[in-house]
């Protein structure tokens, strides 16, 4: 056998090669669960109209000061979806709607992932009091209900955007913290793990090099599915009035809905499509979750 | 709102231990579970009292933010408050005041917060006590038959539906029944009615009738509520059974001659009540925010309503006193779901 | 007279998402009453598979192709009620790792006993004495009966299995590595209560193992299989101390054996893994790593020839009657 002339790769390259056709097999894999692709189809779909908003509904069409429209008007030409309580075109709110349940959803999902999987990796790593301590905490959180919680932190601390992200956060991630420190546990227990600690290591380089990315594809099937509760719960407390008034976002649109007796006067359109839009985001983030779920661990595949 | 628990749950290896002495394993356990929750009850009593310190600046002032005050009103919120007191002074009185049952007097009320949720509890029991019983029978089932056909129509279509549902806000759910239910649309007339527990013709609130008409106002909340709970129990049972049926002792049991229906039956569904047990009791807090939402879309008076009304005032001792109430329910209905697991599942308690 | 089991061309092949894998490509294999015979391999080479079609207990995308009898009667092709009574009366499984494949939330007493009721709904009056006396033939006490399985340490519980296995009297026993979970001291404890029943009761054994002195040390004949063949057969002893496939060769002295000093500095294992049962490699499907493979290997599959009386091996560097003098 014949020796190669070609320059030997560094470790890092090495590393970073074997990433890339992991990703590529990852990927490979997902395509073939026809649910998580739809959903990542709705997903690009949506995102894209939340990013090309002023491009398909000028920002003047969800000013209440410049609405055009009658009151609580049923479809027609000018309004495909008809118009809400101010005159405003539903079609519009819709698409500016989907900017603020999208943003809000994910910076929460971002507070919380960060926050579980902090806490998580700790309480699962650190097995003295400070790890226990926050085992404890976590069960806490997790025992308390989240939208009673929620509705003291948005009174007490306000309604804007940041809280609102900030109060899903805190509600969501103790599932996570739990999750992560499962995983942990169970990456921990394995020999390699053990073999490092004997060489030397330290709990931040092992926790770092080792326990992290093997923790990754499961935080990341997590992320997806947190993304869907934080969706929904914003929906819900903007619903009860508890989201920036300021921005309209869908579980505003609701809120209004149900406040200016939609309801009872059959205003279907204005009904309908913000919580249909809710559904659908958050069964497509739901429908990729799984799949990930699956791809990540081959125990749910296939089980004849 | 929690998305999906995912079963992913790492099973450490149990370590045999041979207590000969039967039972002293269940004492253990019972106490250890109950010792856990009322650690978690100090916790949430704790917590409640610090929510509303831990504003930046003064808490009056934010807490009366939106509202036009008078001076004498923001002094005697500051007393009501007890502000002008030290903190640590401030903390045992509300430690006392708690474990007296004293909460305060509601602001929009003006009556003991303690009376007015005593007052409001039983709708919410009634609500939520029938629809979560509904939804696990139903649910429990539904999940049971996706996971003994899987991959056929019947699984496709239940989880899916399932699925639909579970993405659903519960409460725009309720909204769509009152629409075309209560309200009446196109050619369904108006079936229930459309908010309240009772009519307002009701003479006598003990006869019969009295209670037929509020069986009436609960209908569609409770067949929302149902329909809310029973997708994440069906997806959950469905799940868990579809791991136990995986198991290697499935295949012992075939082995030995079991009819296939009958190890279905009797071994794999039987376990796969306890992992589907443990991760209802995990979501307990759906069950919580349920309430609140429905009870507020078809303004039930129970301490969902309370809750959202208190909201707008903002009626503090009200929502101090909710937050307490849903988090000791909870708690508690924690404690008897865990320590009815052990019952169950004798790995816990040996 | 006909043997206990008789397993004739079995072919097992998975139809699968991925296309079809023929994990079982041709075995045959017999076990006498009385005989102990173990069937060794790396995982992968399809002994599992060849177990599961013995009660019919192979997946149901799997082709069976072939056939395997128990007692003169085709297993795959048994009606519900003969197959039922097939199923531990007249042969029965002990598996591997007894903690998952017994049911963590019922006693093992119970477990023990559901076979024997189902099988003779009247002997619930006797039962109980007789798991006692299962219990007892493992070597554990009666009283182990109240347990569950976590309580039990890994040893014990693969003696429970053991005690299932018997419950029905069966006379054809199918082990699927039963010792691979233990550690060695109590590995050699399970072996002499399984040997001790086998030669006690006259039953016949098949024992599935990677561990080839385990196999040596219980069994009478073994069998080695690779890639869904078998490529070496003979008495236990033979076979183990002087293999003539390249791969029995590599198996055997992959296990050390205590005092050979050679062994300590030279530890021999076989480089690359078994192959993909999608992907085999042309002609012998152990060439590639066959420390002695020729330049014709790649070509043919070698057939199987006799090197000696009741000593078949699959490998073109054997003659046939090679060990004939």
């Amino acid at each position: 056998m014949t020796t190669t002339s070609k320059p030997a790769l560094t470790a890092r390259q090495v590393a970073w090669r074997r990433r890339r056709q992991s990703a590529g097999r990852t990927w490979a894999e997902f395509r073939r669960h026809r649910s998580g692709l739809v959903g990542l189809g709705v997903l690009v779909v949506f995102g894209l109209a939340a990013i090309c908003a002023p491009l398909l509904a000028s920002h003047e069409s969800i000013e209440v000061t410049k609405a055009t429209g009658g009151v609580l008007e049923a479809p027609s030409w000018d309004y495909p979806l008809g118009t809400d309580a101010d005159g405003r075109s539903v079609l519009a709110l819709l698409i500016w709607g989907s900017r603020v349940s999208l943003m809000v959803g994910l910076l929460a999902t971002a507070i919380s992932m960060l926050l579980g999987t902090l806490v998580g990796l700790a309480s699962g790593h650190y097995h003295n009091f400070f790890g226990k301590a926050l085992f404890r905490i976590t069960e806490w959180f997790l025992v308390v209900p989240w939208l009673p919680l929620a509705i003291v932190l948005s009174t007490v601390l306000g309604p804007s955007l940041l809280t609102v992200a900030f109060v899903i956060g805190i509600v969501s991630w103790p599932a996570t913290a739990l999750l992560i420190r499962a995983q942990t546990l169970s990456i921990e227990s394995r020999p390699y793990l053990e073999r490092a600690r004997a060489l030397g290591a330290g709990d931040w380089r092992q926790m770092r090099r080792h326990v992290l990315p093997n923790v990754m594809p499961m935080v990341f099937a997590n992320t997806t599915l947190t993304v869907a509760g934080a969706i929904l719960t914003e929906t819900t407390l903007a619903f009860l009035g508890l989201s920036d008034p300021l921005y309209v976002s869908w579980g505003s649109m609701l809120d209004e809905a149900f406040n200016v007796g939609a309801i009872t006067t059959g205003a279907w359109w204005f009904m309908l499509p913000p919580g249909i839009c809710v559904i659908v985001v958050v069964l497509a983030f739901t429908l990729i979750g799984q799949a990930l779920e699956e791809v990540y661990n081959p125990r749910l595949r296939e089980r004849a | 709102m929690s998305a999906p628990t995912s079963t992913l749950v790492a099973d450490a290896e149990i370590q045999p231990s041979r207590s000969e002495r039967r039972g002293s394993g269940t004492w253990r356990y019972v106490g250890s579970k109950v010792l856990g929750s009322l650690g978690a009850l100090l916790f949430v009593v704790v917590f409640n009292f610090f929510l509303f310190r831990v504003i930046p600046g003064d808490p009056v002032r934010t807490l009366a933010r939106n509202r036009l005050v008078s001076d004498k009103q923001v002094e005697e919120l500051t007393r009501t408050l007890g502000l002008e007191q030290p903190l640590p002074q401030q903390f045992l009185t509300y430690l006392k005041n708690t474990f007296t049952g004293e909460f305060g007097l509601s602001f929009r009320y003006r009556q003991p917060v303690g009376d007015i949720i005593i007052d409001r509890l039983w709708p919410t029991l009634l609500l939520v006590g029938t629809s979560t019983i509904l939804a696990a029978l139903i649910g429990v089932y539904l999940g049971m038959v996706s996971a003994w056909n899987r991959g056929k129509v019947v699984d496709n279509v239940s989880t899916g539906f399932s699925l639909t549902l579970y993405s659903m806000p519960e409460w725009w759910l309720g909204l769509v029944l009152l629409a075309v239910f209560a309200v009446g649309a196109g050619p369904i007339p108006s079936l229930f009615p459309t908010g309240g527990l009772h009519s307002t013709d009701i003479q006598d609130p003990n006869s019969f009738a009295a209670g037929l008409d509020t069986a009436w106002h609960l209908a569609l909340p409770v067949i929302t509520l149902t329909l809310a709970y029973l997708a994440e129990y069906s997806l959950i049972m469905r799940s868990s059974l579809l791991d136990e049926m995986g198991e290697d002792y499935i295949t012992t049991a075939r082995a030995k001659g079991l009819r296939d229906v009958y190890v279905r039956r009797r071994h794999a569904t039987r376990n796969a009540l306890l992992p589907t047990t443990t991760l209802v009791v995990l979501n307990l807090g759906f069950v919580v925010s349920g309430a609140i939402t429905i009870e507020t879309v078809f303004s039930i008076p129970g301490l969902g309503l309370l809750t959202t009304e208190a909201m707008d005032v903002p009626d503090y001792p009200v929502l101090q006193g909710a937050f307490l109430i849903f988090s000791a329910a909870v708690i508690f209905a924690n404690l008897i779901a865990n320590l009815a697991y052990s019952w169950l599942d004798p790995r816990v308690r040996t | 007279m006909s043997g206990l089991l008789e397993i004739e061309n079995l072919e097992v092949i998975y139809r699968t998402a991925g296309g079809e894998i023929p994990a079982v490509r041709g075995v045959d294999l017999t076990v006498d009453s009385g005989e102990s015979v173990g069937l060794a391999g790396e995982s992968g080479c399809g002994k599992t598979s060849v177990a599961s079609t013995i009660l019919r207990l192979q997946p149901s995308n799997a082709t069976i192709r072939g056939s395997v009898r128990v007692g003169g009667k085709d297993v795959q092709t048994l009606g519900w009620s003969g197959l039922r009574a097939l199923r531990w009366g007249e042969a029965a499984m002990v598996f591997q790792g007894a903690l998952h494949s017994l049911n963590p939330v019922q006693r093992v007493g119970d477990q023990i006993a559901e076979p024997i009721l189902l099988h003779d709904p009247s002997a619930q009056g006797t039962v109980k004495s007789r798991i006692g006396e299962l219990l007892e033939q493992v070597g554990l006490p009666a009283a182990r009966a109240r347990a569950y399985p976590h309580q039990l340490s890994g040893g014990q519980r693969q003696r429970v299995m053991i005690a299932m296995a018997l419950a029905c009297r069966p006379e054809l026993i199918v082990a699927d590595e039963p010792t691979t979970a233990l550690d060695v001291m109590v590995q050699a404890q399970v072996l002499d209560v399984l040997s001790g029943l086998v030669g006690e009761l006259s039953l016949g054994l098949l024992m599935i193992s990677h561990d080839l002195s385990v196999l040596g040390a219980t069994c009478t004949r073994v069998a080695v299989m690779y890639a869904g063949r078998i490529v070496e057969e003979g008495p236990a002893t033979d076979v183990f101390e002087h293999p003539l496939h390249p791969y029995t060769g590599a198996l055997s002295a992959a296990f050390p054996r205590v005092g050979d000093r050679s062994a300590r500095y030279a530890p021999s294992g076989l480089p690359g893994d078994p192959p993909d049962p999608q992907e085999l490699p042309s002609g012998c499907t152990f060439h590639p790593r066959c420390p002695v493979a020729r330049e014709d290997c790649a070509d043919h599959d070698p057939p199987v020839r006799l090197a000696g009386p009741g000593r078949p091996v699959a490998c073109v560097l054997v003659e046939e009657g090679a060990l004939q003098p």
